[in-house]
């Protein structure tokens, strides 16, 4: 068994050269997959909402074609499922589409299907279980020497380490660019979210605090044992709802210089990677710097997306492993301060803004909590008010004429 | 590599469909899959909560009244026929189609049946009649809390009386049309596909 992991890995990391040649002669850019299915309604065509008009019977119109708009094509539901593909990439998963064909495409894809179970996936699943266990046992090993230098930095080279053979056992090609402007210790690193690998993409190029919930189980464990080796913040379930507690730990982490940049995910759900959905303001409150970073994935390889409703995170990750490869770029965007006269939420959607020009994405206002839940009722009401606003003009006008 | 037909819709549907709404081939494999999108359940109907779960629709303050011109009288699920049914009312009227066969029936995206499709969201009891009521009740739904009864009441009186011409203190459906007999409903009533 110890001959097979040397094996394991030089088989891994040459299938890895042969992925990132072949991405590297493939043209990428960050693409704008915004498919349209209709010209999007401007205001330019119906009455200006800015003057005062009378109600008129055909006002109805305005109402009635952004709502059968909206059922045709909108720009919510379709981010909660993975993105749909030009062409077809030889795995079932993505083939919604895509009819039978030829009798040589079936063939291919017969053929893919044994090199991607048969081989890619038992030699993944080795490096994972590797990756992993050598992080729980070498954290808890360093966990016992006494704070300070040393133990910082072996920790440090300990993630490092673990994270990138997971990297090998996804078979994860990375590019990232401007590593000039990696997120520094006090400050916060926020980036959108996709998938739970977002976290070991960043891993393994830099060290972070993470947050998030404490998990029993496995995850339990690897939690656990990682804060043993250096201070990552993680909450009781309890803890979680309760807002001053969370921004109380995370500016005192963000204070101690010596503590790493924390990591947060501010979409707080995992959304298709066509587009950025709303930050929540929490993070943005804190004061600190924050360092925004992009990260964009190539759905031709292996679409990343986790369909949390679809499949669980075992089924997630066997689906990850069993991919082609997981192909994405990641941007380190320059570090950003909240100006003066600007509120957490300004602060947020510039932030936001900045990623999703970067990584070529729809910036969106919407909640990404709309995955699971209704939209509230203040929108509607938004709406309402406006189209009254249009019907009797201001107080100032009435009282005027 | 591969086509993006859907394997589901079986090609003499499609052209049924063709037939009676003028969608493209394209239109309808595309607006298929939007549908089995929308499809939860996954049993090949639409119900009221799927059209909902559409955040962009769920703010429309007239939202409720859209989706229920999708569904028949008196049922609750709608399957891709009826669909297609109701969103033809909303393609623009193209040039070449004034040339067609005037023996074939009227198309379901005529300038006669958006009215209709429009006079039908003001119509709550669909007994073709527009009352004081039913025009009360669809503006409180536009303008929500913001506009008093008073105010919404006196709006609701001038629009009858300007349009009703038979003294029913209603409006039929011949009135609505004369109302908006200057209006440019084509351009307002029609959704242009980009492909």
């Amino acid at each position: 068994c110890s001959e097979l992991l040397p094996l394991a890995i030089w088989l891994s990391e040459l299938y890895w050269s042969i992925v990132d040649w072949a991405t590297h002669r493939i043209e990428r850019g960050a693409k704008d997959n915004n498919h349209l299915l209709y010209k999007p309604y401007s205001n330019g065509d119906n009455r200006d909402l800015d003057h005062a008009s009378e109600f008129e019977m055909s006002d109805i119109f305005y109402f009635c074609r952004q709502g059968v708009e909206s059922i045709m094509d909108d720009e919510v539901t379709k981010r909660f499922s993975a993105e749909e593909l030009e062409s077809w990439n030889l795995l079932t998963r993505s083939n919604y589409n895509f009819q039978h064909i030829s009798l040589r495409l079936t063939v291919l894809w017969g053929l893919g299907v044994v090199i991607r179970y048969g081989f890619l996936l038992p030699l993944r699943v080795t490096l994972a279980f590797t990756g992993v266990g050598l992080l729980v046992v070498l954290t808890s090993i360093i966990g016992f020497l006494p704070n300070g230098r040393m133990k910082n930095f072996l920790s440090e080279q300990v993630h490092l380490m673990c994270y990138r053979i997971c990297v090998r056992a996804l078979t994860a090609i990375i590019t990232y660019h401007d590593s000039e402007n990696k997120p520094k210790n006090g400050g916060i690193c926020v980036a959108n979210h996709t998938s739970p690998i977002d976290v070991i993409i960043l891993a393994s190029d830099g060290c972070y605090a993470m947050v998030g919930q404490i998990h029993g189980g496995l995850m339990g464990v690897i939690q656990k044992s990682m804060v043993k080796a250096c201070p990552h913040i993680w909450f009781e379930r309890s803890e979680v709802k309760d807002r001053h507690l969370v921004a109380k730990r995370l500016s005192d982490h963000v204070e101690d210089k010596t503590k790493l940049p924390i990591l947060i995910f501010p979409e707080g759900t995992c959304i298709n990677n066509t587009s950025v959905m709303m930050f929540k303001k929490g993070s943005f409150e804190i004061g600190s710097t924050v360092y925004p970073v992009a990260i964009k994935y190539d759905p031709r390889f292996g679409d990343a997306f986790w369909n949390s409703s679809q499949f669980g995170m075992v089924n997630y990750l066997l689906r990850m492993m069993s991919s082609w490869a997981i192909v994405c770029s990641v941007w380190y965007l320059p570090p950003m301060t909240r100006e003066e006269g600007e509120d957490a939420v300004q602060f947020a959607n510039r932030v936001k803004a900045a990623i999703a020009r970067q990584g070529g994405l729809v910036d969106l206002l919407w909640d990404g909590g709309l995955k699971r839940g209704k939209v509230k009722d203040t929108f509607k009401e938004e709406q309402q008010k406006l189209y009254s606003k249009m019907l009797v003009g201001t107080q100032e006008d009435r009282s005027r004429s | 590599m591969g086509s993006r037909a859907s394997t589901l819709l079986r090609e003499e549907e499609i052209e049924e469909i063709k037939k009676e709404t003028g969608f493209s081939h394209s239109q309808i494999t595309r607006l298929y899959s939007r549908f089995t999108s929308l499809d939860k359940g996954e049993n090949g109907t639409l119900s009221r909560e799927d059209f909902q779960r559409i955040p962009e629709l769920a703010i429309n303050p007239l939202g409720d009244r859209i989706i229920n011109a999708f569904f028949p009288e008196g049922e609750d699920q709608v399957n891709f026929r009826g669909f297609m049914r109701t969103l033809a009312h909303f393609r623009p009227i193209e040039d070449n189609e004034k040339n067609k066969d005037p023996i074939a029936s009227e198309p379901l995206n005529s300038r006669s049946n958006k009215l209709l499709f429009a006079f039908r969201l003001y119509d709550l009891d669909r007994d073709d009649k527009i009352s004081r009521d039913e025009l009360l009740q669809v503006l409180r739904m536009m303008v929500g809390v913001n506009i008093s009864d008073e105010q919404l009441g006196s709006i609701a009186d001038r629009t009858i009386q300007e349009a009703d011409q038979n003294g029913d203190n209603s409006i039929s459906f011949n009135e609505f049309i004369k109302v908006l007999e200057k209006v440019d409903v084509e351009q307002k009533m029609s959704i242009r596909f980009l492909h």
